[in-house]
């Protein structure tokens, strides 16, 4: 984005060195934050992902429950994605009437179809005990296998977490789980009645480990070693950690958007929102003269302003984000147009350049103000700022509500502050400004 | 020098504004609006292939049977060059899947773009809450330009105003839906509560003029003082709506697929709130001075 800086200085033809200063100002201004980076965090919609709306079955939970029941299944999930590895996953739950749901977002996912294997299954977690003597045929059929596994009541549900670490004698990886409280006593009766046996660890209803039982375990931290690779014990951590989920969730809504379309169509936004405002700053120095010339370097530094504003509040940008950004450039020179034409009707009368100048801001202000408090309304609704249950909560839509607010926001202080500050400039200047007067005068009256 | 007078041409704005209205008005009473997924509820998959040698064609019946009983298509459209949008009832991502292999064999490449599933109940709670937000943000204008102008007089004119942009904005999406399968989707929403913000916008600034000027000479008569706001603000008007319109236009123009759509409302948003605000608001001030006048005559 901040690309858009030099081609709008080749625009604005001499005022180049004027320009280049402002943004860099403006740039050390805001500090690090800024100059760190300058990619913007782009929304689900560009760089591809995927977002989901679970439907959290609490039906069978108690009603002073269901909050906790919600929260400790956003977990669950919050951890299987964690271990996906998407960066800025967003997991939010939410109440609609007496649906619990929870809304999973994550950008730039590779395998759509895995994320989503991963999030939307009810994987349910459990320990078994294999028998002590396995019947002769049960490394023969797989069926005959299975049936050799006894639940023992123990479940993901008991499990608190698990970490992969390092056995301090060999330096072999091993992977430690810590049950909780109730895991920790179903683990210590199981661990002393079956003592050197196989104590299978399942994940829907399919062995992923099956550790034996060394010693009775009563503090409900145990150790499963055996000959790990590192990739082996982290896939069992994952495997561990994925857990159970405390509630059945089902898949309402799902939106996958692939990388590519979004890149392309950002790329053409961009390009158009560039063209654009080429075509506007032309038409804006052709239709006003030397008052244009200004607009336009107050719309440059607008543009900036507002970049530099999405950055420092860590604004996701949107492709209708976009469409805001293009529109509010477009409604940003409004501010300047009606304190011109302001300007012109005040010259018209008679004043002096200076007085008109001043009369024609406070004049316009006016107006300004009453038009944009409109607009910064229903972008509050479109925002939804509250969180408010009865309004819309669409990223989209927010995204285009967030650049239009900041847009006009934006453009209230560029089109009265920076425009009006470079017109003081131009006057005060003590050796050029005699032309200038003159020249701002006859462009402003030579339109008409 | 004689002023043009912009109010005498009053029935001649009208008669535009109903050419617009009325075909849009007739499209949506035959064939509604194309109300997108986010409202109905179903499964939007867009794919991008590459033919083989010779060319395959697939039309729209061929990929139902393609497709088998799990899978309802209910259009099929193409959206850029080798490029599919397909609607159906709602599916899962499996039968997706499922699809998207049935297709394999068909294609030589076959890739997916977008996948969109939504479930019924969703698109009724959105729709719901679209309506409560275009409630919400019409109450708040009305009840802003009622308290900025201490008249019912303003206060209804603006209101109509914005009413007609907004019917004009459904109708153009009727007559685009149905020609061009344009789809009133979540964004178009967006769009409608911009425009009722956009067409007030202007109408204040035109409003605020009448009033100064009504303020600054007393003794004249309504309707010059209509033609000679209307004279003053012409220019900003139209010198503000044509940078919002080169914008909008060029986001259309070159902006993608994916919100072209939401671009073209937007525009037409803007036009509509821009032409309404000096052509429609301004004269239904003076048309309702002269109802006023009649009904007083009458008594």
């Amino acid at each position: 984005m901040p690309r858009e800086i030099p081609v709008n200085f080749s625009l604005a033809g001499q005022n180049v060195d004027y320009t280049i200063k402002r943004p860099i100002l403006n740039l050390n201004f805001f500090g690090m934050t800024v100059r760190r980076d300058f990619e913007l965090r782009q929304g689900l919609d560009i760089q591809g992902g995927m977002q989901v709306v679970l439907r959290a079955d609490t039906s069978k939970v108690d009603e002073s429950d269901k909050a906790a029941a919600l929260e400790s299944a956003k977990q669950v999930i919050q951890r299987r994605v964690d271990l996906f590895g998407v960066s800025e996953p967003v997991i939010q739950t939410s109440r609609v009437g007496k649906d619990d749901r929870i809304i999973v977002e994550l950008a730039g996912v590779n395998d759509i179809n895995q994320a989503l294997q991963l999030i939307g299954t009810t994987a349910q977690l459990d320990f078994r005990l294999q028998d002590a003597s396995p019947s002769a045929d049960a490394t023969q059929s797989a069926v005959a296998f299975m049936s050799q596994f006894k639940p023992t009541g123990l479940t993901g549900k008991d499990l608190k977490r698990s970490t992969v670490q390092y056995d301090p004698g060999t330096a072999e990886p091993q992977v430690a789980m810590e049950f909780n409280p109730e895991g920790t006593t179903k683990f210590a009766a199981i661990t002393k009645a079956h003592t050197g046996e196989v104590l299978a660890i399942f994940l829907d209803n399919y062995p992923v480990s099956l550790p034996r039982i060394g010693d009775p375990i009563v503090d409900g931290r145990a150790v499963i070693s055996g000959q790990f690779t590192l990739d082996q014990a982290k896939e069992l951590n994952i495997q561990l950690n994925a857990g159970a989920l405390p509630v059945p969730i089902q898949v309402i809504e799902q939106r996958n958007i692939g990388a590519s379309l979004g890149k392309e169509a950002v790329e053409k936004s961009i390009f158009a929102g560039l063209i654009g405002l080429g075509c506007v700053i032309t038409f804006m120095i052709a239709y006003y003269g030397w008052q244009g010339v200004l607009a336009s370097i107050s719309l440059v530094i607008y543009a900036v302003f507002t970049i530099a504003i999405y950055k420092l509040f860590n604004i996701t940008l949107t492709l209708p984000g976009i469409a805001g950004l293009i529109l509010s450039i477009g409604m940003a020179v409004d501010s300047n147009i009606l304190i011109f034409e302001r300007m012109k009707e005040e010259l018209r009368t008679g004043q002096p350049f200076e007085r008109a100048m001043e009369l024609g801001f406070k004049r316009a202000w006016d107006s300004i103000k009453d038009a944009n408090l409109m607009t910064i309304f229903t972008a509050l609704v479109l925002i939804n700022p509250l969180d408010l249950q009865f309004l819309n909560t669409s990223g989209l839509v927010r995204g285009f509500g967030i650049t239009l607010l900041i847009g006009v926001l934006t453009s209230l202080f560029t089109g009265l502050v920076v425009t009006r500050t470079l017109m003081r400039l131009f006057l005060n200047e003590p050796v050029r400004s005699v032309s200038t007067v003159h020249r701002v005068i006859k462009a402003a009256k030579g339109t008409k | 020098m004689q002023q043009f007078s912009f109010m005498r041409f009053r029935w001649l704005y009208f008669a535009l504004s109903a050419v617009v209205i009325i075909p849009g008005l007739i499209c949506l009473a035959l064939f509604g609006l194309q109300l997108s997924i986010d409202f109905t509820g179903g499964s939007l998959l867009e794919l991008r292939y590459q033919q083989n040698e010779p060319a395959v064609t697939v039309g729209r019946q061929q990929l139902q049977h393609l497709a088998g009983d799990t899978v309802n298509l209910t259009s099929l459209q193409a959206s850029g060059t080798n490029q599919a949008i397909i609607r159906m009832s709602q599916i899962s991502n499996e039968d997706k899947e499922g699809l998207i292999k049935k297709l394999a064999p068909h294609f030589k490449v076959v890739e997916e773009l977008r996948f969109e599933s939504v479930g019924p109940t969703l698109g009724r709670e959105l729709f719901q809450k679209t309506l409560v937000a275009v409630l919400i943000v019409s109450i708040g204008i009305i009840l802003y330009v009622g308290r900025q102008f201490h008249s019912v007089k303003y206060g209804i004119c603006a209101i109509l105003a914005m009413f007609h942009d907004s019917v004009v904005l459904v109708g153009m999406f009727a007559v685009f839906g149905k020609f061009f399968g344009a789809e009133v989707d979540v964004l178009f929403m967006t769009a409608l509560l911009t425009t009722l913000s956009f067409s007030v916008h202007d109408t204040i600034v035109v409003f605020d003029r009448i009033r100064e000027n009504t303020r600054k000479h007393p003794s004249a008569d309504f309707q010059t003082v209509l033609d000679a706001s209307v004279l003053e603000t012409l220019g900003r008007s139209v010198n503000n709506s044509m940078t919002i319109i080169i914008m909008l236009l060029v986001l259309v123009l070159l902006g993608g697929d994916s919100i072209r759509w939401f671009g073209v409302a937007l525009l037409v948003g803007a036009v509509t709130g821009t032409f309404s605000s000096t052509f429609t608001a301004a004269p239904l001030l003076l048309v309702w001075d002269d109802v006023a006048r009649l009904l007083k005559a009458r008594k």
